[in-house]
């Protein structure tokens, strides 16, 4: 799995952020994620529990969001939400679909003092 | 105090996967990712391809391993050059290996480079390298039950190579229900079944693969 990599760019981001506000600590940092990536949502809890120890975000907590998958038919422009298996419009049957949302990898904000 | 960031976690490997696209433009260079599991036939359908195509296109290997350059002599043998990538335990190749590995060829001269990405069904569908196509191998003796479980990597290869279709008698490969299964996660990647190390159904798949190129270059 590849949630060491992800958690990195994660933290990269946050202390970059912090630095540049002269912030001292991360008290939390928000993610998003899509339903239909590759993330463990345990195992990035995991990997970040490793990796933020000796950094000023040491003691931070991780808020993950996740967001279903959202297609729309490109025959009859329904819009519905899928699992990762099998997108197929409920309303007319097709498989010709686009993807709006699932595929999200994305940090949205630290909290810092 | 919130600080709003609003940034793409890998957003670092997706910038460095645009300037590789821009590099391939310049050079002319067709690039394809060939994502599959440990030996399903990544190296013996890049053999293959090349000795369709190498009388057309002037072709280059870029070899992803965790270890060792077994697969790059494989193909340099064959007067192919290739570059050998060890990611030193990394499950999947990123953007700055290929612009490293891509420095070590002359772009110039390459009209098809070939990716063999790290043997994994999980870990590269979420980063772009810069290529133009991602394309996946699933080996018979893996199963037909594969894109249940792992549907990322099927929902995103722009086509599915069937490898090792000589087997399929022996492991009870159910083609209708794969093909049932990987339609409903990507209903317009073409399915394409071939025996990599014998030959068949290989001319399928290079005149899919030449018409992409040929495709790219009409657009430029
Ligand atoms: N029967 C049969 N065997 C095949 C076929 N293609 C590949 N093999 C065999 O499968 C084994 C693995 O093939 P490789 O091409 O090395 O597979 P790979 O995906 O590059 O393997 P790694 O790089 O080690 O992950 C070899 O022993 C090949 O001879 C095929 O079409 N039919
Ligand atoms: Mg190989
Ligand atoms: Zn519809």
């Amino acid at each position: 799995m590849h949630e060491m990599g992800i958690c990195d760019g994660i933290l990269k981001s946050a202390l970059e952020a912090a630095e540049a506000e002269g912030a001292t600590r991360i008290n939390h940092i928000d993610v998003t994620f899509g339903e239909l990536t590759q993330i463990v949502e345990d195992a990035l809890q995991f990997a970040f529990e490793v990796q933020r120890a000796d950094t000023i975000a040491a003691e931070a907590t991780l808020g993950i969001t996740i967001l279903e998958g959202r297609s729309r038919c490109m025959d009859c422009s329904a819009e519905f939400k899928h699992d990762r298996y099998e997108v197929k419009c409920p309303e007319c049957g097709s498989y010709l679909c686009s993807l709006i949302q699932g595929r999200e990898l994305r940090i949205d904000s630290i909290d810092v003092d | 105090m919130k600080i709003d960031i609003s940034k793409g976690i890998l957003a670092h490997n997706d910038a460095l996967a645009e300037e590789n696209r821009q590099l391939f433009k310049e050079s002319g260079t067709f690039v394809v990712d060939l994502m599959a599991s440990p030996g399903a036939g990544k190296t013996s359908t890049i053999l293959a391809t090349i000795a369709a195509l190498r009388d057309r296109y002037r072709i280059a290997v870029i070899e992803g391993d965790i270890a060792s350059r077994v697969d790059a002599e494989k193909i340099s043998r064959h007067g192919i050059p290739a570059v050998q990538i060890n990611t030193g335990g990394a499950c999947h190749l990123e953007s700055a290996m290929i612009r490293r590995a891509a420095g070590a060829l002359d772009l110039d001269e390459i009209d098809l480079l070939i990716i063999e990405n790290v043997g994994n069904l999980v870990c590269p569908t979420d980063f772009d390298l810069g290529e133009h196509a991602k394309v996946m191998i699933l080996s018979v003796p893996e199963g037909d039950d594969k894109p249940l479980k792992y549907p990322g990597i099927f929902a995103i290869s722009e086509a599915v190579i069937l490898n090792k279709c000589d087997t399929m008698s022996v492991f009870d490969f159910n083609r209708e229900s794969f093909d049932e299964v990987v339609k409903g996660l990507n209903p317009t990647a073409p399915i394409f079944p071939i025996s990599a190390t014998k030959g068949d159904g290989v001319d399928a798949w290079c005149d899919w693969l030449t018409a992409r190129i040929e495709a790219m270059r009409a657009a430029e």
